[in-house]
């Protein structure tokens, strides 16, 4: 178990990793602990051959999969909708530490250890107050490119401080524990089609609850977005042939004998996997990115929606844990550097394949972090956050506010919210996706909207 | 009547298929020397007793150091599989798999490597023995007390989950008829409480059986009554009518995949109860039957596949990959997926594959030729380059038809040369990708 990680925290992983195994038995969830949207939903395994993905697919309702590639199709000849790319940083990442006040007296009183010199990070140019952490300086650039709009305290009033509740408000979009549906996924059942699974694309192996839906179907990559079959000192032609062989040999050789039958019958599906998932490994982006899973995810991404598949919604973690108890200075550097420069990196890659225009990205983490450090060089849960909006179609200006210290924390000692996501939920839903909030985020009339696109 | 005994010829290829069932498959040369012994000569050489001497290099890590594998993680998987590359008893330490995989213990529910290679020796020690004592040991093992909450039972609060096991998955089987019941389950975990150990800083230690802690009352089990204790409870299962047919039917399955007719059925079984529950008569007999050898094949067990790679190669333990090599192939030492052991039916399908692949591009690497070094070096002729790559993976035979399919990749892929640079380096290129297909054949992925 990871030392920095509450006890809390590890438990609602648990919680959630056994939830999300549908019909497993769900472990027994303590009074008051809402169950993730779109617990219980059934999985069915299914390769989307025409798009070469290996996918896991919920809430088909009695569609046939075979119905699937049909309406994939369909979806794909249809008018190009606009993405939206769903990010989390999960654990409750550090507002103070993100965009920090750095001359504020009481960031540097109640920090002691782990406020940041001025001179560490750039200086916020719509804020002079603040400095970009040095991890999110690729954030900064494109922020100066008028691609970034900044959320400096999002969070809502009386915040919850469970991981497991908190994120839960954030996934269903309302502070309802009871609701079993995500807000991209009421977004879905209203605009979304009925057999294009991949409108709605979970990247991280299972259905994330933010695009849980009740009617329509949604789709969790399966597999790796790629079956490389790589040997050393082996390409071009050759290797073509080798991979060709490998199928004939299936083929030819498989005969009578049970096992030797299977091992050719799976000889070929490696084979068909492997041509399949080959436009879209992400083996060669237009731009160089870093290494790393959110990269090699970032990169499948983008390669997807150049390719014309119909996706809306699209949902994935960060690298990174942000549940910084104790050692957050190189936990937080960590994740917030390999964060925001594969983002930057999958910004340049959507502009490169002409895509940019149709695409935004939304960081978020369920709650930010106590103002005053603890005793273990961390921070313990706080109320509001950070958050993101990034690409060539937004505003570019900050959302919310920035409250010196003095003024800008509450009885509990945390961040007092200047923007709320159920607000930012209702800009993106009427801006971006232009649908009336009002049938998808419950009292949607009752909050302002931010302008998040320009 | 004894069982049956295979009467065919026993040549290179029967001893290659003796080998890979009972061992982890030939190194060079050494299905033609088995094969000399004659069929009797072979089974005997490998039930021979006697010390194991590891040949060859030590095992190592990726960065050139030797292994801990009471404590590293992985190097438990690395220093078993090193056993299995370098033993020159691969009955003895087939039969620990076996037994791995029939007492499936998994680390993930012990936390303990070293309580886990502690299990492994006894495995090993008793691996051809007398059952009995194989079934006691494991009763009273660490490992086990804690993975199947056997130090967790005692007379206040009785925990099945040992008893039932010890009659479900260990000697007799579920829903047979004349089979175990609910009743015999709960009788057995009071005959099984005392067993306890300490917590210490370092971990759980001085695993003992404490008579304060154990149940004396008396227990009726399959209708026979006393006041069993852990000694009685698999004593009592191993006389139960149904355990012989149980353990042979069992045994028999790691050997061969089709079922076993009646009659050898009947004499295996005499020839384990005779025997006083010694392991080793039945698997030689086992090893001799016509079945083996004249039956279909089997799907290799991914370690028995990665085993037999490096063995072929004369390769030593180099590189810790071997452990997320096998775990994707299906098969991590130490951590059977629960207690029922490795499903072998799911030892091949598109994911365990490319484990299989990467595995054998992981083993060939080192002796891969570089074409930029290479260049011209290599006859541009397929039969010659299918030859050589034959015997540099340890000249395993090659049916006719896959013979025919790899001249034929090589005659298709020399023909792609349409310049003086790939008239250069196609043949190493050629011979490279010879190499990995002869280990990924549908015949190199069963025996």
């Amino acid at each position: 178990m990871d030392a920095r990680c509450c006890n809390d925290f590890s438990r609602s992983k648990l919680l959630r990793r056994a939830a999300a195994e549908a019909g497993r038995g769900l472990p027994s969830i303590e009074p008051g602990m809402p169950l993730p949207a779109g617990t219980g939903l059934t999985r069915q395994r299914f390769l989307l051959g025409s798009a070469g993905l290996a996918l896991g697919l919920y809430g088909l309702n009695g569609l046939r999969p075979e119905a699937i590639e049909a309406g994939v199709a369909r979806a794909a000849a249809g008018p190009a909708n606009p993405v939206f790319v769903s990010i989390f940083l999960e654990g409750g990442a550090d507002r103070l530490s993100a965009l920090y006040p750095a001359s504020d007296p009481l960031y540097r009183s109640l920090r002691p250890k782990l406020a940041l010199d001025g001179a560490a990070g750039p200086v916020f140019a719509e804020d002079s107050r603040l400095h970009w952490h040095p991890g999110l300086v690729p954030l900064s650039r494109l922020h100066a490119q008028g691609k970034v709009s900044v959320l400096p305290a999002v969070g809502y009033t009386d915040a919850d401080q469970s991981h497991f509740t908190s994120r839960h408000y954030w996934e269903v979009g309302a502070t309802d524990a009871q609701l079993s549906t995500g807000w991209l996924g009421r977004y879905l059942d209203v605009a979304g089609a009925p057999d294009n699974p991949l409108q709605g694309l979970s990247l991280d192996g299972e259905l994330s609850p933010t695009l849980a839906t009740a009617h329509v179907p949604v789709a969790a990559i399966d597999a790796p977005a790629s079956y490389s079959l790589d040997v050393q000192n082996v390409w071009g032609d050759v290797e073509t042939r080798m991979l060709e062989t490998i199928r004939e040999l299936g083929v030819r050789l498989g005969g009578d004998d049970p096992a030797r039958s299977l091992a050719g019958t799976v000889q070929v599906q490696a084979h068909r996997l492997h041509e399949q998932l080959e436009p879209f490994s992400g083996g060669n982006p237009p731009v160089p990115y870093p290494g790393g899973t959110f990269a090699d995810q970032l990169s499948s991404l983008a390669a997807l929606i150049g390719a014309g598949l119909p996706l809306r919604c699209v949902s994935l973690s960060a690298p990174g844990g942000y549940d910084t108890h104790s050692g957050q200075p190189a936990a937080l550097a960590d994740g917030l550097t390999q964060t925001a420069t594969t983002l930057e990196a999958f910004q340049a890659d959507l502009e490169a394949r002409g895509v940019a225009d149709r695409v935004i990205v939304h960081v978020w983490s369920e709650f930010g972090r106590r103002v005053e450090e603890n005793g273990s060089s961390g921070t313990d849960h706080g109320a509001a956050g950070i958050g993101f909006v990034i690409g060539t179609r937004v505003k570019g200006q900050m959302i919310g506010q920035h409250l010196d210290l003095q003024n800008g924390i509450d009885d509990e000692g945390n961040l007092v919210a200047t923007a709320d996501f159920r607000g930012l939920y209702c800009a993106i839903l009427e801006q971006w996706f232009d649908q009336d909030a009002s049938a998808i985020i419950p009292g949607a009339g009752g909050f302002t909207r931010p302008q998040v696109i320009a | 009547m004894s069982p049956p005994v295979y009467s065919g010829t026993f040549g290179a290829r029967e001893a290659e298929r003796l080998l890979w069932r009972a061992g982890f498959g030939p190194r060079p040369g050494e299905a033609a020397s088995l094969a000399a012994l004659g069929l009797n000569g072979a089974v005997a050489s490998l039930l021979a007793t006697g010390k194991d001497k590891l040949k060859g290099p030590k095992p190592k890590d990726g960065r050139g150091h030797g292994l801990s594998p009471n404590d590293a993680w992985g190097h438990d998987h690395l220093w078993w599989l090193d056993r299995m590359v370098r033993t020159s008893k691969p009955l003895v330490e087939r039969m620990t798999l076996i037994w791995h995989d029939w007492f499936a213990t998994s680390n993930n529910g012990v936390n303990s490597q070293k309580l886990m290679l502690g299990q492994n020796e006894t495995l090993r020690r008793l691996a051809l023995g007398s059952f009995r004592d194989l079934l006691l040991a494991v009763t009273s093992d660490p490992a086990m007390l804690l993975w199947l909450s056997g130090a967790e039972n005692t007379k206040d609060a009785p925990n099945e989950n040992y008893g039932r096991e010890l009659m479900e998955l260990f000697t007799l089987g579920a829903d047979r008829p004349g089979g175990y019941s609910e009743t015999d389950v709960r009788e057995q975990a009071r005959s099984l409480t005392g067993w306890t150990y300490q917590w210490k800083h370092s971990g759980p230690t001085k695993f003992r059986y404490d008579p304060s802690r154990h149940d004396p009352g008396t227990k009726t089990v399959f209708g026979r009554t006393g006041t069993w204790d852990w000694f009685d409870a698999p004593r009592l299962c191993l006389e139960h009518p149904n355990h012989a047919s149980f353990f042979v039917q069992k045994l028999w399955s790691y050997f061969v995949p089709t079922d076993p007719d009646a009659p050898t059925r009947s004499a295996l079984e005499q020839l384990y109860t005779s025997g006083g529950y010694q392991i080793a008569p039945v698997v030689g007999a086992i090893l001799k039957h016509p079945d083996l050898y004249t039956g279909p094949s089997m799907v290799k067990p991914p370690v028995v596949y990665t085993a037999g790679l490096l063995r072929a190669l004369n390769r030593s333990i180099d590189t810790s990959d071997w452990v997320w090599l096998d775990e994707q192939a299906g098969q991590q030492l130490f951590y059977p997926p629960n207690v029922a052991g490795w499903d072998d039916s799911r030892w091949l399908d598109t994911a365990s594959f490319r484990g299989r692949w990467y595995a054998a591009a992981t083993a060939l690497g080192k002796t891969s030729l570089d074409p930029g070094r290479n260049a011209g070096k290599l006859p541009a002729d397929e039969t010659q380059l299918l030859d050589r790559a034959i015997a540099s993976v340890g000249s395993p035979t090659v049916e006719d038809g896959a013979r025919t399919l790899l001249l034929d990749f090589g005659r298709n892929a020399l023909a792609d040369a349409d310049a003086d640079w790939k008239l250069q380096t196609y043949p190493v290129l050629i011979y490279n990708a010879m190499r990995q297909l002869l280990l990924a054949l549908p015949e190199a992925q069963t025996c």
